[in-house]
């Protein structure tokens, strides 16, 4: 299958093509394809393009695959709605 | 890396990266900039992407009315090809007491003056604006509908970008050491890859700003301090522009994308460089967001961080040399507004360092505080 029609980041559609392009681009460390394309900045939050992106840093750039940072992850773990917090604490606003 | 520069800037923020850029373009192109992780890594990347023109004081509305203008020309101006994400649906401010209405009122005067198209509103016009608005307890409000949204890291990889066509070398995952100083002159910087020879510093390193200055012995009115901020899953468009209130100290909007973005001021936050989350802040955040916008209450929140304001004594930026070490610049305690205000400030300390009349006619050196000529922008959150 070619590269644009290979889908690296689900949440955000963004294809092998894309990642490809961006590392050949100089933007070599996870944080910054994030940044730039807004892989893993969907509800899976990167769990499921963040090793795939790693990968293909380490092909084009040479480096170690266990040296490619991952990405942060940030809090909340899962998706959590609005209202699931308020009936923890309730609607009145605390100033 | 080079070895010898005109000058060096500090901090791949979009402050920095405009600042070099605009350097270039007014024939200094023997610049380095230098950044200790990536482009965006700090505040600029952590921002809520807003771009206001509705401000307290003549010159942040300048500053800020200057910069739309180049955001909304920003290809043409740069010569490139990104996508920005301007969304120009507006600001909307809530007042929920007739002094704050009073407030937004002599606001829009000085905006007026500037030709800035801002307008009162009442709140029937504010649920107008906004359908999804819970007007309950609103007195009015304040609409500027040129205001809006840019992606911040688009913004600032544009200025690196260009910056490096017109011969700026930009070094990503650098980290300066030290700044030498002899005869109270700047003759160079240290970094972890080697010394830079050169005659002039800039820095603009953000919520480390004051730390930086250390390095030449100065010690700048500023601090920073941890502000929160949360996005939620993509929706359907239902919000059109930033909504603020002064009063909940929050901001909230929805980007082009469909996710919302927003965040509150925090209260007795102390003096620090520490960027955690915290669950204090997912509690109190969603019960002020749902009770502006109560259709909030069935979105996901997705992911949340923190970044650093760097705070000055009158919430406006420094943009000045000093006085007490020759060739070193500040561009710094922009308070939460560097990235709406970074072309504009680019354009500034270029004139600055040039030594060329001034493009805007604002005081932001640094001793306007030792003059005791400061009048503190009101409408920050």
């Amino acid at each position: 299958m070619s590269e644009e029609k290979i889908i690296i980041c689900r949440c955000e559609d963004i294809t092998l093509e894309e990642v490809r392009e961006a590392i050949k681009n100089g933007f070599t460390t996870i944080e910054e394809i994030k940044r730039i394309l807004r892989t893993g900045m969907g509800p899976c939050q990167g769990k499921s393009c963040g090793l795939l992106i790693a990968r293909e840093i380490s092909q084009i750039t040479g480096t170690p695959i266990e040296e490619i940072e991952l990405q942060n992850i940030r809090p909340p773990y899962g998706g959590i709605l609005f209202k699931e917090i308020l009936n923890n604490v309730g609607d009145k606003i605390e100033k | 890396m080079k070895n010898k520069a005109s000058v060096v800037v500090i901090g791949g923020g979009v402050v920095g990266c405009s600042i070099a850029y605009n350097l270039a373009k007014k024939g200094i192109t023997d610049v380095v900039l230098i950044e200790k992780s990536f482009l965006s890594s700090g505040a600029t990347g952590r921002c809520g992407a807003g771009v206001r023109q509705q401000w307290g004081t003549k010159q942040n509305c300048l500053l800020a009315r200057e910069s739309i203008r180049i955001f909304e020309n920003f290809k043409d101006i740069l010569e490139i090809n990104r996508d920005i994400e301007l969304k120009q649906k507006g600001y909307l401010l809530l007042a929920y007491s007739e002094n704050e209405l009073k407030q937004f009122k002599k606001n829009i005067e000085i905006q007026h003056s500037l030709s800035i198209p801002s307008r009162l509103v009442t709140p029937q016009e504010a649920k107008e604006i906004v359908p999804g608005l819970n007007i309950d307890k609103l007195v009015g409000g304040a609409f500027c509908s040129t205001d809006g949204h840019a992606n911040p890291f688009q913004v600032n990889i544009g200025y690196a970008e260009a910056a490096e066509r017109l011969g700026v070398e930009i070094n990503k995952f650098t980290e300066v050491k030290g700044i030498r100083v002899k005869n109270n002159s700047i003759i160079g910087v240290e970094t972890n890859k080697g010394f830079i020879e050169t005659s002039k510093v800039v820095d603009a390193a953000g919520g480390w700003s004051q730390q930086i200055a250390k390095w030449v012995g100065v010690e700048l009115p500023i601090y920073s301090e941890r502000h929160e901020i949360l996005v939620t899953e993509p929706v359907k468009p239902m919000l059109d522009p930033m909504l603020m209130s002064f009063s909940f100290n929050i901001y909230c909007q929805q980007t082009p994308e469909g996710s919302f973005i927003m965040g509150y001021g925090p209260e007795n936050e102390p003096p620090s460089y520490n960027m955690n989350s915290s669950w204090r802040f997912l509690e109190t955040m969603a019960q002020k967001a749902t009770f502006l916008l109560p259709s909030l209450k069935d979105i996901r929140i997705i992911r949340q961080w923190a970044g650093l304001y760097n705070m000055s004594p009158d919430k406006q930026p420094i943009v000045s040399k000093l006085n007490e070490v020759e060739g070193f610049y500040v561009a710094c305690g922009f308070s939460g507004h560097g990235f709406m205000l970074a072309p504009a400030i680019g354009i500034l300390m270029a004139d600055i360092i040039t030594e060329s009349q001034l493009t805007y006619d604002v005081v932001l050196d640094i001793e306007r505080f030792k003059r005791g000529e400061v009048i503190a922008e009101p409408s920050v959150v």
